[in-house]
């Protein structure tokens, strides 16, 4: 079984998000980036399910600038096999990474995709639904335990109010929550072993995908300073204050 | 790839082990180290982690099980454990000790250990070289090991001998010919290996040494114990010349773990001083408090130079005993000052526990006085390197 694993840079979760001063984006400039946390579970993932015996190749795909390829080299010292960077700048909204990926699904055909659920920097949580779309496959999103079987999938999914268990068809598309299994690091021999390992490179263009962008970004806020509250001297001055000043009762 | 902050070198050497050593550090916080410090505990947890992980075998040559990677690697890898607010006296030893074995040992004996260490099973972190009566004036040292047959028999006493407790084997040194039978004066000495596991309780008493900081070291007292001819490492009476090349190195790392500790303590100090206001504006401010962080920082770049030299000189097999000692000397000395300008930064809250402050600067003061103290240090150089008169 090969397994195909998308991964995405984003900016560290771990530093202070700043926008930058023109409103127009969030400033990226000498800011920390990383795997998004959903992706390197994913790739952990995969790379248990190889150490299972289970798959034979964990192949990563990174959409993005240039220096995904740190973050495609970060997964491959977690133990994935090799690389494919499809070089896009800025990076394509999720529809066009979907058609991305799923033009790289057609050339390597894969036996599952398993992404994050969503990459921590615009929260969309869309891609590996419009990529399971895009192929015809099955989807399984928001896993949190997978078994793998002969010919499907068992997975555990989380939804509100529970857990659902849900037996997939292969091929398919695995999206994987925050509970699923926690990341390794990485080994010195594997950091040394990843400076070797191939990364191949596409455009958009040369998988014939368009990739054009149909959202505008109007403008970036800071969140609004908190306020400091009052006191109040008695519950019925609180009262009055909730119906007269807040209106809330 | 993180782009480096501030804090990190402008090219810092090998930065995916260095990402990788600051991933594993980050799981163990401030709260690991205090908790381990309170209770003067091993930290075998960052201990295994570090080992699995493989970055302890990193200097054993790949035909023994490591990364055979040249000594600026493993300097990167104990400066960010240092930087993180860790501390890699506990396990550093594990990376270097074996140089003595890998050097000078037979092909039995690398065979037979080398792949153990590597791969962690073995630990050999201890080395036993001080006494009471001889440290730094190591030709003076007394433990005696005569020569019975097939056998050694050992007797003597060391101390300062760190992690002995968590070693399988150690390393020693002692007297084969006594100091008035010897050719010249740096013969005589013999390097041994000890396996610790036969003989705890049958010739070998480890006694812990309680200090300052959480650091494992002992007293070993060495009492009729017997080894077998084949214990020896390289040929007898050398052992003086062994050790010494492995010195150098042992300085060079040291000297990375002082400059991750200036950069931790800068990066705390100016944090510190940007965020606490004082009579309305943020102490940083002041040039008082502002002055000396930037000081602090501009000497430990400054040492790190030095490290990065003293590294780049071991690595290409040339000479490299001055700059190695001046490396130790000016990092633990830019540390020094860093973690005392950070104590001042952080006023009363520097002596809190929970800032890490006040440990980071108990554990940096150490590299003053080990390896090699100071004085010493300086001693070398007025009369080795400047050629003064002999230094009394």
């Amino acid at each position: 079984m090969k397994i195909l694993c998308p991964v995405k840079r984003v900016l560290d979760p771990y530093v202070k998000v700043r926008v930058k001063q023109d409103n127009s984006d969030v400033d990226l400039a000498n800011a920390k980036m990383a795997m998004n946390p959903f992706c390197e579970i994913a790739v952990e993932q995969a790379i248990r399910l190889k150490e299972q015996g289970h798959a034979s190749e964990v192949v990563l795909v990174a959409v993005g600038p240039q220096q995904s390829q740190e973050t495609l080299r970060t997964g491959l010292a977690m133990g994935a096999d090799r690389g494919i960077l499809v070089k896009a700048e800025p990076a394509p909204e999720p529809l066009g990474v979907a058609k991305i990926l799923k033009a790289i699904c057609d050339k390597e055909s894969p036996d599952l995709v398993f992404a994050g659920k969503q990459a921590v920097d615009g929260d969309n949580n869309q891609t590996g639904q419009m990529l399971s779309a895009l192929l015809g496959w099955a989807q399984g999103t928001f896993v949190s335990k997978v078994e793998v079987h002969d010919d499907h999938f068992l997975v555990t999914r989380e939804i509100d109010g529970g857990l659902e268990q849900l037996k997939i068809g292969r091929p398919a598309v695995l999206t994987a929550d925050l509970r699923l299994c926690e990341p390794r690091y990485a080994s010195l021999p594997n950091i040394m072993k990843a400076k070797k390992k191939p990364i191949d490179n596409y455009t958009p263009e040369d998988l014939g995908v368009e990739v054009g962008h149909r959202l505008t970004l109007q403008k970036v806020e800071e969140p609004p300073a908190r306020q400091a509250g009052i006191k109040v001297d008695s519950v019925g001055e609180l009262v009055d204050k909730l119906h007269d000043e807040a209106k809330v009762i | 790839m993180a782009l480096p902050s501030p804090l990190d070198a402008d090219a810092p050497t090998w930065p995916e082990i260095r990402q990788g050593v600051r991933d594993l550090c980050a799981r163990l916080p401030g709260s690991y180290w205090r908790d381990k410090d309170r209770e003067r505990a091993y930290p075998k947890e960052f201990v295994d982690a570090l080992t699995e992980a493989g970055y302890l075998a990193c200097l054993i040559p790949e035909a023994y099980g490591g990364s055979g990677l040249p000594l600026s690697a493993a300097a990167a890898i104990l400066e960010e454990v240092h930087k993180s607010g860790g501390n890699g006296a506990a396990c550093h030893a594990q990376m270097y000790t074996m140089g003595t074995l890998l050097r000078h040992g037979s092909e039995d004996q690398r065979r037979a250990y080398l792949p153990g260490i590597a791969r962690g099973e073995l630990r050999l972190q201890a080395f036993g070289v001080s006494e009471p009566d001889a440290g730094s004036d190591t030709l003076s040292i007394k433990t005696t090991a005569v020569r019975d047959g097939d056998d050694y028999v050992i007797q003597g006493q060391k101390i300062w001998t760190s992690r002995a407790e968590h070693s399988d084997l150690m390393l020693l040194l002692a007297r084969t010919t006594p100091k008035d039978r010897v050719e010249k004066r740096s013969r005589g000495l013999s390097v041994f290996l000890i396996d610790l596991r036969q003989h705890i309780g049958r010739g070998v008493e480890i006694q812990p040494i309680r200090t300052m900081i959480n650091h494992a070291t002992t007293q070993v007292f060495l009492d009729d114990l017997r080894v077998p001819v084949s214990a020896l490492v390289g040929e007898p009476d050398r052992g003086f010349a062994y050790i010494l090349d492995g010195m150098n190195a042992e300085r060079v790392l040291i000297a990375a773990e002082c400059i991750g500790d200036g950069r931790w303590f800068v990066d705390q100090a100016r944090r510190y001083a940007s965020d606490r206001t004082v009579f309305d504006s943020p102490i940083g401010a002041k040039q008082g408090v502002q002055f000396p962080i930037a000081r602090a920082y501009a000497q430990v770049e400054a040492a790190d130079l030095m490290v990065q030299q003293a590294a780049q000189r071991f690595e290409r097999g040339q000479p490299c005993g001055k700059t190695a000692n001046m490396a130790k000397l000016l990092a633990s000395e830019a540390a020094w000052q860093a973690g005392d300008t950070c104590l001042q930064t952080f006023g009363g809250y520097g002596f809190a526990e929970d800032y890490d402050v006040e440990r980071k600067f108990r554990e940096t003061r150490l590299y003053q006085v080990a390896p090699v103290s100071t004085n010493l240090i300086l001693a070398y150089l007025g009369e080795h390197v400047l050629g003064m008169p002999r230094s009394t």
